[in-house]
């Protein structure tokens, strides 16, 4: 017989919905409702059978297999940890204590997403505001280079273009979207205005846009293929707009300017505070990877990229990054929880990381893991574990166990390492 | 050599639900082994859709499918995932970010034969 279980918590973005249920059926998740494309295969498409963990292929005991990770990691001259972004924010803290007790560098995926937007916020501030606020509030809304219909696919529904809030009593019809992008996507489709800009030119537009707030005018037709007449339009709104909120993505952290571009409008959307109220916020992709960021900045204050090699937090992007460590072969042993760097990294950085020894947590397979000497198959944090995950405007919500496994959680394995490794 | 193009990467949907079957699965391969070019382009080079193509830079090379998209022309786009990877210098510029958008790089038509992916 099927029970309800409800609330259900999906971490696979940044949105973090937590109004999902889902039927279950003997331990068996068969139905979620409420659940997007995306997020759908978490609950669906998991196998929580239990594994046993293996050392060079072969099953081994859980002893067995902490034991060797242990002896890796004290092996190690330079121990690097990196993931994070999908496990609960408990394990975090216990990786960031790893980190501490080992002296290893740790880097989570922030590096190769939003780290140059957090270096923008150590250089100008951030901002901001809660999802919440911009539901009930927001009259103008700002997508720059993201495309939250592939990414987010319940961020317009939930926050930012449709939902009826305590000043959006018409929903979509009450809020102005514009997007700023170098291609028309699914998430240009449902603006009032689409601006197209070349690849590369969004640190010049922000600039001119700067410029046409402080009522001044660039002596050019246009700026990075968009007609100024168009950024004039542009600037008027955003300084007589009732709340306006920019969210961002990787068009502007991975183009060649990277934190520069993120600064240029984080400085943008402070300087509109002047005229009305404004907000910025990145468009987080995995799930807790707010929570990593967090759960580094309260434990060593910094959000990224820390090494505990000289026995105090040091913070270093482009040094103590994982891609960086990896290309440098600055590392010689790697623990990778809940990422897959294997398949994702540029592929001089994937391929060090399959020469060195690795010890990998993740639920599923992954191609870091068929490289990895020691695999910990763990649980899903808001599948059949419970912690907590932080939303993309970090806010902390509760991920639930929706079924009961005898799988162990990333937690207890980071601290059954730590303990083996004093 | 093939004719110079600029690369994005980025999600798309079908990217999503592919990481769920897993990388090794037809599913997530389709959905990340194509490259979405504008119809100029596609016409310019004689490709038509699913007609494989070279793409190559600095760091390496990728064969992949042309697909007619919207991107404009000197735009190409590829779903990030694994096959994009060879393509991506891990140079960082001190931030840790690889340039995942922005790259220069030669795309051309695969005469070689073969079956698209």
């Amino acid at each position: 017989m099927s029970t309800i279980v409800e609330p259900v918590t999906c971490s696979f973005c940044g949105c973090v919905c937590d109004d999902l249920s889902a039927e279950v059926d003997n331990s068996r998740i068969v139905r979620v409702r409420g659940a997007c494309s995306s997020g759908l295969g978490m609950f669906t498409g998991y196998d929580p059978a239990p594994r046993k963990p293996t050392v060079d292929g072969q099953e081994v005991t859980w002893e067995e297999a902490v034991a060797e990770a242990a002896a890796i990691l004290k092996g190690a001259h330079s121990p690097l940890i990196y993931g994070l972004s999908s496990t609960a924010s408990e394990a975090q803290r216990k990786a960031v204590e790893l980190a501490d007790r080992i002296g290893a560098v740790i880097d989570s995926t922030s590096s190769v997403c939003h780290g140059p937007s957090g270096l923008a916020m150590q250089a100008v501030g951030e901002p901001t505001c809660t999802l919440g606020e911009i539901r009930d509030r927001a009259d103008l809304i700002v997508f720059w280079g993201c495309n939250p219909d592939a990414s987010h696919l319940r961020h317009f529904a939930r926050f930012s273009l449709t939902p009826k809030g305590a000043l959006t009593t018409n929903g979509r019809q009450d809020r102005t979207v514009y997007v700023v992008d170098v291609r028309p996507t699914g998430t240009t489709k449902r603006a009032d205005h689409f601006l197209q800009v070349d690849v590369g030119s969004d640190f010049e537009v922000l600039t001119t846009l700067r410029l046409l707030v402080r009522g001044k005018e660039p002596d050019v037709e246009s700026v990075g293929g968009i007609p100024v007449a168009d950024l004039a339009e542009l600037a008027q709104r955003l300084k007589s707009c009732r709340f306006g909120v920019a969210f961002m993505g990787m068009g502007l952290t991975m183009t060649a300017a990277r934190q520069l571009n993120v600064a240029e409008l984080f400085t943008l959307v402070s300087e509109l505070n002047q005229y009305t109220r404004f907000s910025v916020m990145p468009m987080r992709g995995h799930g807790n990877v707010a929570g990593a960021d967090q759960v580094l900045s309260w434990t060593t204050g910094y959000p990224f990229a820390v090494s505990f090699a000289r026995g105090y937090p040091q913070f270093s992007p482009g040094e103590f990054s994982a891609v960086d460590m990896l290309v440098r072969q600055a590392t010689d042993a790697a623990l990778i929880i809940a990422s897959d760097p294997g398949a994702h990294f540029p592929r001089a950085a994937a391929q060090y990381l399959s020469e060195i020894p690795t010890i990998v947590l993740d639920h599923a397979e992954s191609v870091t893991a068929s490289h990895a000497q020691v695999v910990f198959p763990t649980a899903v944090y808001g599948v059949d574990a419970s912690g907590t995950a932080y939303r993309m405007d970090n806010i902390p919500i509760p991920l639930h166990k929706v079924i009961e496994t005898e799988r162990v959680t990333d937690e207890d394995v980071l601290q059954r390492i730590i303990e083996a490794v004093q | 050599m093939g004719e110079r193009f600029t690369l994005i990467t980025g999600r798309t949907r079908k990217q999503a639900i592919g990481l769920h079957k897993g990388k090794a699965s037809p599913e997530y391969r389709e959905a990340t082994s194509y490259v979405e070019m504008s119809p100029d382009d596609m016409q310019r080079l004689g490709l038509v859709d699913g007609a494989l193509v070279q793409v190559h830079s600095v760091a390496g090379s990728a064969r992949l499918t042309a697909r007619t998209g919207t991107v404009p022309s000197g735009l190409v786009f590829v779903p990030m995932g694994t096959e994009i990877n060879a393509l991506i210098p891990a140079e960082t510029g001190g931030t840790g970010m690889p340039p995942f958008k922005g790259l220069e790089v030669d795309v051309s038509r695969d005469d070689g034969g073969g079956e698209t992916l």
